[in-house]
């Protein structure tokens, strides 16, 4: 590892640092390579080459069937659709939380005593609530909802609706307390109550945040929603993983085009919400 | 010779400028191999542009030039890339990433001497910190070798500019107005480190001044340069005072925009 | 014509578009024929509740715990050699992604990028599956191939957005493209591309965590395989440790990036 033999005259004070850092880096790599079986040579193994190619070879031309066609639309119209239903009812259990968990609004805070003590219980049961809600991946509540109301995409609603309150509950909540508190505050000192404080004071301002959030979720919501198809909420995802066990490439690289297109389309829509809303 | 320059013309990379569509008119210049010349001028007279040209920053629009007597206009890119290495540009206000360290940032005037290996090897451990430490310690800046570029003033980071001019391998030092940040007692150390280094080495230096007296004080040859043409050119003993004030009268006396001049190496040869 | 301002009026456009999302939601709602009656019916949230009493108490044997251990280990390595195989890939596609080799590349790369991008992580591991077989190797490259596809972007970005001239002084004195980006434009943006790639590096432990379900290791294989056999308790000591795992990640993540962009 000496780079050079004769001794320097002005040492680096960075040398024995990195040389520290590279060896802690390198330890712990060890045990990564072996936990995550990293054998990239496996990707150049004759038989599994041969079984890629194969796969990809089917790739082309992608099925274009009439029937096939209407199938994946049907399918894509059902991934849009869980999505954004489980978004709505995120929002219905999103904007409720953040009332409850957002200081700048309470009432009580101005107050001293029980209610105070109560409205930061309150408060703080909230915020965990919706931490509980937005660190359970997606997809496990997927999973858990399939064993309580069986395939199909009501699971898949429900799992959204979950998640994403979590997420929309802690960031509105977050958008909400930087934005200017003044005017809020204002307003319950003078005694409005804490949704007209929201609608008059902190809403206005936060609105294309607000508005830019949602919409960017909503494109999330639609990846998690071809994903949560994979373990039977329907849409999309449900499809490709029928195809992918049959290894219908054709069928696969049909829908991988058509959610390819989809994603790109959901991107200019929140684009232009956001143009249009911000 | 190092540098010869027969009618050569260079437009303005920012379209409208207000001066003239041309940065350079018609210039003839030449400059022997070890020769000391210095440039003034007032500002937006096109001296950073005439800096870059020597520097094969850019390509004239017109007009013959040959650099240690080859024509870098014709030749292969890679060849005029090789080219580069013997010339060394110090800019104005010296580029430099605020997060890097000085060590590094001195360093990479050698660059064009390593392959890609031993440039990342140098960042890892530097290679030549010894060269470094030296070249910095010609300039006072010995103390800052392992400080980073953004603990350092302006004045600290011309210099540290110079440094780097120091530790390269050139044979022709084209230098940017190197006194702009620096008091009195500092320009004369900065000046006379920069003649001593360019006489040990024979190599050229054509260095821009702001300071006339400095320049006439200092330089055996002067370039008078006005409005992209050279208005005189003349041995330090032939040149009177009334050349200069003629060079600088009813000059705009508007902050310098050689640094709008400067642009050019934007969008200069794509290949290099 | 310098009248005062008519006061803000909701655009007629604007009160469409709000129509247009609406009548979205509802037919959402409507095509789905969501299965309100078995959620809420009397019977079904006795059933539900019977379900949720299953998970507890989680399962804490020794046996039981080693194994969770290890595939938070291997989730834990999927998404950190899948981050850090992104970031260098990243970084090589950000090259001519940001313009540095030539106007034809930039629109092609980020085409690629784009692709790479939008297509899910668990998509790329049910492809990679074919390619590798399963277990955690396949999770690490989808981790990875996606990433590239987000961080190249992200790092194309930054790189041209960099003031160029630190990168033009070092070309015009000779040095080659690839030394001047390592000595001028990287220095300046790295502590930016690093953070962007801790934050992937959150996003990738949730998603390495899931990954399993179809196949590709971690903890996601074993919560797939536990609650296919309707085990709870041991479901719920594995979504225990997906959650502390999470948050532990987070945290480390926090305070580098904050040690990042401290000094």
């Amino acid at each position: 590892m000496m780079l050079a033999t004769v001794p320097l005259h002005h040492p680096d004070p960075a040398w024995r640092g990195r040389v520290t850092a590279m060896a802690i880096a390198v330890i712990l790599l060890w045990p990564m390579l072996v936990a995550s079986e990293f054998k990239p040579w496996i990707l150049l193994d004759a038989q599994s080459l041969k079984a890629t190619w194969h796969f990809l070879g089917s790739f082309v031309p992608p099925a274009h069937s009439r029937e096939f066609l209407l199938m994946i639309l049907a399918a894509a119209w059902q991934t849009i659709a869980i999505a954004t239903a489980g978004l709505a009812l995120a929002l219905l259990g999103a904007i409720p939380l953040t009332l409850l968990a957002t200081a700048s609004l309470s009432v009580s805070l101005m107050e001293s005593g029980h209610m105070r003590l109560a409205s930061i219980f309150v408060r703080q049961a909230a915020r965990w609530l919706l931490v509980l809600l937005r660190s359970v991946p997606e997809l496990v509540w997927a999973l858990l909802f399939v064993r309580i109301v069986g395939l199909g995409p009501t699971a898949g609603v429900l799992a959204i609706a979950l998640t994403y309150s979590g997420m929309l509950g802690k960031v509105y909540a977050e958008i909400l307390e930087s934005s200017e508190a003044h005017a809020t505050e204002s307003l319950l000192k003078n005694g409005s109550g804490r949704l007209s404080a929201l609608l008059y004071g902190a809403l206005p301002e936060a609105a294309a945040e607000l508005v830019s959030y949602t919409t960017f979720r909503w494109e999330c919501a639609i990846r998690g929603s071809v994903m949560m198809g994979f373990v039977g909420a329907g849409g999309i995802g449900q499809r490709m993983d029928e195809s992918m066990k049959m290894l219908a490439g054709d069928e696969v690289s049909a829908m991988l085009i058509i959610f390819v297109l989809l994603v790109a389309c959901a991107d200019l829509v929140s684009a232009f919400l956001r143009k249009r809303l911000g | 010779m190092s540098f010869v320059l027969r009618g050569i013309s260079v437009r303005h990379a920012a379209a409208g400028h207000k001066h003239s569509d041309r940065a350079l008119k018609d210039i003839d210049l030449s400059i022997a191999q070890g020769e000391q010349v210095a440039l003034v001028g007032p500002s937006g007279a096109g001296k950073t542009t005439l800096l870059h040209t020597l520097a094969c920053a850019h390509c004239a629009e017109s007009g013959e030039f040959s650099i240690f007597g080859l024509a870098a206009w014709s030749m292969k890119h890679a060849e005029r890339h090789a080219l580069r290495a013997r010339l060394f540009l110090a800019p104005q206000t010296p580029p430099l990433p605020p997060r890097q360290r000085v060590v590094t940032t001195v360093l990479a005037g050698r660059l064009p001497q390593w392959s890609f290996w031993q440039a990342i090897s140098s960042l890892i451990r530097p290679r030549d910190a010894d060269a470094a430490y030296d070249a910095l310690a010609r300039f006072n800046l010995q103390d800052k070798l392992y400080a980073r570029v953004d603990r350092l003033s302006g004045g600290e980071r011309q210099r540290c500019g110079m440094a780097r001019l120091l530790v390269s391998r050139a044979e022709a030092f084209l230098v940017d107005e190197p006194l702009s940040a620096l008091d009195p007692a500092l320009s004369l150390q900065v000046l006379a480190t920069l003649q001593q280094e360019a006489g040990l080495r024979n190599a050229t230096l054509v260095c821009s001044l702001h300071q006339v007296d400095l320049a006439l004080s200092h330089f055996p040859r002067i370039v008078g340069l006005r409005d992209g043409h050279i208005v005189f050119d003349a041995a330090r003993k032939n040149v009177t005072a009334e050349m200069i004030t003629a060079l600088y009268r009813n000059a705009e006396h508007a902050e310098p925009d050689d640094l709008v001049a400067a642009q050019p190496h934007t969008h200069i040869d794509p290949q290099f | 014509m310098n009248r005062q301002r008519p006061p803000p009026t909701i655009e007629l456009a604007t009160v469409m578009l709000l129509a247009g999302l609406l009548a979205l939601v509802c037919a959402s709602f409507f095509s789905l024929t969501i299965k309100w009656g078995e959620l809420f019916t009397a019977d079904a949230l006795r059933s539900s509740l019977e379900f949720l009493k299953g998970f507890a108490p989680p399962e804490l044997a020794w046996s039981f715990l080693t194994k969770i251990a290890q595939g938070t280990l291997e989730t834990l390595s999927m998404s950190a050699l899948g981050t850090g195989i992104a970031f260098v890939s990243g970084i090589a596609l950000a090259l001519p992604a940001s313009g540095r080799f030539g106007v034809a590349a930039r629109p092609c790369t980020r085409l690629m990028l784009n692709i790479l991008r939008s297509i899910p992580e668990l998509v790329w591991a049910v492809i990679l599956l074919i390619a590798v077989g399963l277990g955690p190797f396949a999770g690490t490259l989808a981790l990875a191939v996606h990433t590239t596809g987000v961080l190249g972007r992200l790092f194309a970005d930054a790189l041209e957005n960099l003031p160029a001239a630190p990168e033009t002084t070092l070309r015009i004195n000779g040095a080659t493209p690839m030394t001047a980006f390592v000595y001028a434009a990287l220095p300046q943006v790295l502590p930016q591309l690093m953070s962007y790639t801790l934050y992937r590096w959150e996003n990738n432990i949730r998603a390495a965590a899931i990954l399993g379900v179809v196949g590709a290791g971690g903890l996601g294989q074993m919560l797939k395989y536990h609650l296919s056999l309707f085990q709870m308790q041991q479901a719920a000591s594995i979504i225990i440790a997906m959650l502390l795992m999470i948050a532990v990640v987070d945290g480390v993540s926090f305070w580098l990036r904050r040690k990042l962009t401290g000094n």
